[in-house]
């Protein structure tokens, strides 16, 4: 029996596991293969959605479906947290005490944000990263007659890159809509030394904040919360008083794949930029090159929990997912990975929102940077049709 | 400054093979977790290191010791003032 086991159901893992069934449908029918998932709730949440609660255009309860309503009938799920990796042994040992073996393994356990990491944030700051945290955001947003809003960024990296410039944008658009823009002034704080972190969008976004009035100050990473003044004090010590802060929270890996020695503290797993696979140390020793470095041969890790120099986003896990599903596929067949899925070539693909109903894309890979066409209403549109489509297409692996 | 009178390094990150913005990330990361009087050296094979890390350096107050080329690397070394 090959037991291929899923760590995670957000896009990555639910879509690893649909292709990797279906791969092995015969395999499954026989007897001789065995995919299961592990989740920690058993529900699946559409998190970029989490923007557009906070914007007034979306609910929560659309935002999340039960997991096994989106897995293929021949996957097993396990509802459970996992609190241990043992390579070494090929197990997991779950919360529940239970443990499972592997032949194949996945890790798609995603990020996690840690507020708690910079004093104040929770009692100071508003975000979107949960619902719960985007409907206090619109509730504040509803409250704010005028003043100074500060949006921020307090480390990098964090999940959706574009989201605090999209969420800059929609924001100032509505209070535009509102009447409400001459009476506030709007500050972004970039942490690095341009808009965003790619440079070919970081010149799209540029002249739009300057359209819009938004203040972009850079190397302005958010370092401290000053609740009692009310003001943000950046890494380089420049303070920016505000009456309403947006701010991206701390992220991190799953804690589990620190405390199973898979990956340093910041939780993000050491991955191979074409195989996926996980490698056996973060860092190459002196004198040794990072091809040297032994990957784990059976051990895959994609989306939010790999260390890969790219978007935390879930279109990196769905153009992760198919290469990932290939390879183990192939291994339990005994085969060499085949085609276009062997090597995963970096490709994200995601809509970014600039206000005033219009949209654009950004589309890249390893060699390639995005070249972002002008903002215009399609790719506005092209963004609500796919996250009303989504459901039906992105987990089950028809698009 | 000439290297040969450099410092003796308090902590050096290694951010080799970590694109733009991880060096400069590492290295706030690394001063938060630094004393006044530290010297740290950041070793970065990103093109952007050379002109990002100094800029952030003087917008901070710190001082910029030097920027040397290494063999395939560069070594930006920073002292924290405060």
């Amino acid at each position: 029996m090959q037991r291929v086991v899923v760590l995670g159901g957000g896009v990555g893992g639910t879509l690893t596991a649909n292709l990797v069934a279906r791969k092995l449908k015969k395999l499954i029918a026989a007897g001789e293969a065995q995919v299961t998932v592990v989740d920690a709730t058993g529900a699946h949440a559409y998190q970029p959605g989490y923007m557009y609660i906070a914007m007034g255009n979306e609910r929560a309860e659309k935002l999340v479906k039960p997991e096994r309503s989106l897995l293929d009938r021949n996957i097993e799920l396990v509802v459970d947290t996992v609190a241990r990796i043992d390579t070494s042994v090929r197990s997991v040992t779950l919360g529940s005490g239970q443990t499972l073996g592997y032949e194949h393994l996945v890790i798609a356990t995603g990020s996690r944000i840690v507020p708690e990491e910079l004093p104040n944030f929770d009692a100071e700051a508003q975000h979107f990263y949960s619902a719960e945290a985007a409907a206090r955001l619109r509730v504040a947003l509803d409250a704010f007659t005028g003043g100074k809003i500060v949006i921020g960024i307090a480390g990098i990296p964090y999940k959706c890159p574009p989201a605090p410039l999209e969420v800059a944008f929609l924001v100032e658009s509505e209070l535009r809509e509102r009447g409400l823009r001459d009476k506030t002034e709007i500050t972004f704080l970039s942490p690095i030394n341009r808009a965003f972190t790619i440079e070919s969008v970081s010149d799209m976004a540029t002249p739009i904040f300057e359209e819009k009035g938004i203040r972009l100050e850079l190397l302005a990473g958010v370092g401290e919360i000053d609740a009692e003044r009310k003001v943000v004090i950046t890494d380089a010590f420049e303070e920016h008083p505000y009456d309403l802060l947006i701010c991206v929270p701390p992220h991190r890996g799953a804690q589990v794949v620190v405390d199973s020695g898979l990956a340093p503290k910041s939780g993000w797993l050491p991955t191979d930029r074409h195989t996926l696979q996980v490698k056996t140390i973060a860092k190459p020793a002196p004198g040794q090159a990072d091809e040297d470095i032994p990957r784990y041969p059976n051990v895959y890790a994609l989306g939010d929990a790999t260390d890969l120099p790219l978007s935390k986003a879930g279109s990196t896990a769905h153009f992760e997912a198919p290469i990932v599903a290939e390879r183990v596929a192939a291994a339990v067949e005994g085969r060499e990975p085949e085609g276009k899925e062997a090597s995963y070539t970096g490709k994200v693909m995601c809509f970014f929102e600039v206000g005033d109903g219009k949209g654009t894309l950004l589309q890249f890979d390893y060699e390639h940077p995005p070249k972002p066409p002008k903002p215009n209403a399609f790719w506005h549109l092209g963004k609500i049709v796919f996250n009303k489509t989504y459901w039906h297409t992105v987990p089950k692996g028809r698009v | 400054m000439t290297e040969t009178a450099l410092p003796p390094i308090t902590l050096t990150i290694d951010a080799r093979g970590s694109f733009c913005p991880g060096p400069l990330m590492e290295l706030i990361r690394g001063m938060k977790e630094s004393e006044v009087g530290d010297v740290i050296a950041v070793l970065s094979t990103d093109k952007g290191s050379k002109t990002d890390i100094p800029k952030w350096v003087g917008k901070a107050g710190h001082t910029l010791i030097g920027v040397f080329t290494r063999d395939g690397f560069d070594e930006i070394v920073v002292e924290k003032v405060r």
